[in-house]
């Protein structure tokens, strides 16, 4: 675009509303938009002052989207970093000083930005950052694939995993309403499975484009901001990188704690906004589904499948991974004879949470099992489902 | 920065540490203060924790007294013992990670220009030279290239010292060093004329050995920083304790150096950069 036609472009207008009215009342319209699209449309209510990208497939168009936002003038500042950790810590600075920021990866881009996610957390800074989930090399693949949110699990960040791409929008605007709330305030990622939502289509409903989330309060944050604006500018006399005492290791011991519970006091804002950490249906059927992500969607299928074979089959979507829903799942595994978890990666992440969380864990089926780009047809999670009645 | 933010509240003076009721009274926030005026205020570096005769210290000290505004000043950091120093320095100042000092430090300035459009905010980076110059390379050439109004300032003591004394990119062939056993088989990187090449607008290699130089190079560094583009400023600050010379010769060690001309000082300013010197600093010559 030549530069007078993207300065002829004026920022528009849109009022700034605050949570609860944004999710709740705001008015809806219906939509036909891939995954990519839908992070640019949650983007556009979510009032981010920067973003900052880096190419990965199949996260770019996403963030090629979101350029486009800033060219139209809802981002003050955008630009390409050079590669994901310098984007990581770019944003990292960004929110330090103090303003609402947004960037995207994925599979291996995860992971060579890796040192900085819990730099974040211990920063107790509220980014939010999509990864649109992909293979880790080597040897080389871009196919879809979940096993980066297996590294990401230790963070300290929250994570939410989007089931479509009305979640993917809708996870993305709620994610900065839980971590900006002045008792979490650490980083959030919303994952997204790559090709499967982020490159198909679907029917959703996005908010209007007069009302935006309303604007981050730097000062709300735990920590300093890093504008010399505020106290203490004075900080440690002896620092405690220093010190090989017991003092020292107890601070560094209760800021890891510190983080911990701040992710669980971000329970009941993601109680508050995504209406639980979980959705569920039919829970007290004998075969219990739990898992997250598309896999949810592949699992709908099946169970329709195993009603007509007449095979009684209930549902748990899991939203939140971090927090876990540790008292949700185990109030409902209780019932359960049977817990598969279908999963898009070969380590069966998300079965070993389950597994560690109940004491009659042996129930749970850690299969069917997909990964390399595999799709995950409804007739293998069937599979498991007759071997259970068998 | 509002200074009302400094005052003490009524009734907690008594209660409040001696240095930071130091800071208050005799601080150099706003007073425009320079080297030569050390010893008639409260410094912003209160004690530091680093070996006696510490080449670095003293760099860091004679920086922190010439920041031209100290109250509106961020400093970022890297991995290092500049590192084990900063907790100790009464200006927000960020560490972050080992290398990712230039690209933080980007973020923070483009945040504090869309928060503060009217107010200077200068964001100075101050890090070692493995952490400029190895580690850090790519993220401060990057930085370098987008024209980043960012100060970038290397502490350079020729070694990973902090670790017990490695070999570092800006070591000088031959030095035997621990990771090099057999002495080091390059040259030292030549990062001002890198810098130079990349798009700093001023760039000046100096040391702690002149105090007046040192002070001038930092004020210009951070002063076309605001307006002009990226600086660049290497100050030569020797590790007594990994190169095992006896402290109360860091300075001394500067000088033979300089004099053998294996670390030449040096300053290259773009046109445009002293253009703008011209305006601020007065039409005052080179010192």
């Amino acid at each position: 675009m030549p530069e007078a036609a993207v300065n002829a472009i004026t920022k528009p207008v849109m009022r700034e509303v605050d949570p609860s009215y944004l999710f709740n009342e705001a008015k809806r319209e219906k939509v036909f938009i891939t995954g990519s699209e839908a992070v640019k449309e949650a983007l556009r209510r979510a009032n981010v002052s920067i973003a900052i990208s880096y190419p990965i497939t199949p996260q770019s168009e996403s963030m090629h989207l979101v350029g486009d936002l800033y060219a139209e003038g809802c981002l003050e500042e955008y630009f390409r970093g050079e590669n994901e950790f310098a984007v990581m810590s770019a944003v990292a600075g960004a929110s330090m000083g103090g303003v609402r920021v947004f960037t995207a990866t994925g599979g291996p881009g995860t992971l060579r930005a890796f040192e900085a996610f819990p730099t974040w957390s211990g920063g107790r800074l509220p980014i939010v950052c999509a990864f649109m989930t992909r293979g880790i090399n080597s040897p080389l693949t871009i196919q879809p694939d979940t096993i980066e949110m297996s590294f990401m699990l230790d963070t300290g960040m929250l994570m939410f995993h989007a089931e479509n791409s009305q979640d993917v929008y809708d996870m993305i605007l709620k994610a900065f309403a839980v971590t900006e709330q002045v008792d979490v305030h650490i980083p959030a990622g919303v994952y997204i499975d790559g090709f499967f939502v982020t490159h198909t289509r679907g029917n959703i409903n996005i908010i209007t484009e007069d009302v935006k989330l309303n604007a981050y309060d730097p000062y709300s944050a735990p920590v300093p901001v890093m504008d010399m604006e505020n106290v203490p500018v004075r900080q440690m006399r002896d620092p405690f990188v220093m010190k090989s005492n017991f003092i020292s290791y107890d601070a560094h011991a209760a800021w890891q704690l510190e983080i911990s519970a701040a992710a669980e006091r971000a329970r009941k804002y993601i109680k508050k906004y995504f209406g639980g950490l979980i959705e569920v249906e039919n829970p007290d059927a004998e075969i219990m589904i739990m898992t997250s992500g598309t896999a949810v969607s592949q699992s709908r299928d099946a169970i329709v499948r195993a009603k007509e074979e007449g095979i009684n089959v209930g549902l748990v979507k899991i939203k939140s991974i971090r927090p876990f829903p540790t008292e949700e799942i185990r109030q409902i595994a209780k019932k359960a004879k049977w817990i598969i978890v279908p999963e898009f990666n070969k380590v069966g992440w998300m079965a070993k949470e389950i597994k560690s969380i109940i004491t009659d864990n042996d129930k749970v089926i850690g299969a069917p099992r997909v990964f390399g780009g595999m799709t995950m047809p409804p007739e293998i999670i069937l599979a498991e489902i007759r071997r259970c009645v068998e | 920065m509002n200074k009302n933010l400094f005052k003490i509240s009524p009734g907690f003076e008594d209660i409040m540490p001696e240095e930071y009721k130091d800071l208050v009274e005799r601080g150099p926030y706003g007073k425009n203060y320079g080297v030569a005026d050390l010893g008639s205020y409260k410094e912003l570096i209160e004690e530091h924790p680093l070996c006696a005769g510490c080449g670095l210290a003293l760099s860091v000290r004679l920086t922190l007294a010439s920041l031209p505004s100290p109250e509106d000043t961020i400093i970022v950091g890297s991995t290092g013992c500049s590192s084990l120093l900063f907790p100790q320095v009464a200006i927000q100042n960020i560490h972050s990670l080992f290398g990712n000092q230039n690209a933080v430090a980007t973020g923070l300035k483009r945040a504090l220009k869309l928060r503060f459009p009217n107010q200077n905010k200068d964001v100075v980076v101050i890090a070692g030279d493995g952490a400029t110059a190895d580690i850090g390379l790519d993220m401060v050439l990057q930085s370098w290239f987008r024209g980043e109004l960012i100060s970038t300032i290397m502490l350079d003591n020729e070694a990973y010292a902090n670790t017990g004394g490695q070999e570092s990119g800006m070591s000088m062939r031959g030095s035997v060093l621990y990771m090099a056993p057999k002495g080091k088989k390059f040259s030292k990187i030549q990062l001002p004329e890198i810098a130079r090449e990349s798009g700093c607008a001023y760039v000046a290699a100096i040391s702690p050995a002149n105090p007046r130089k040192l002070e001038k190079a930092v004020k210009r560094a951070i002063l076309v920083a605001r307006e002009v583009g990226p600086t660049y400023l290497q100050i030569f600050a020797p590790c007594p304790t990994n190169y095992k010379f006896k402290n109360n010769e860091t300075i001394q060690k500067i000088k033979e150096r300089e004099k053998d001309g294996t670390y030449v000082m040096r300053e290259y300013i773009t046109p445009e950069a002293q253009e703008y010197l011209d305006k601020v600093e007065g039409g005052k010559k080179n010192a």
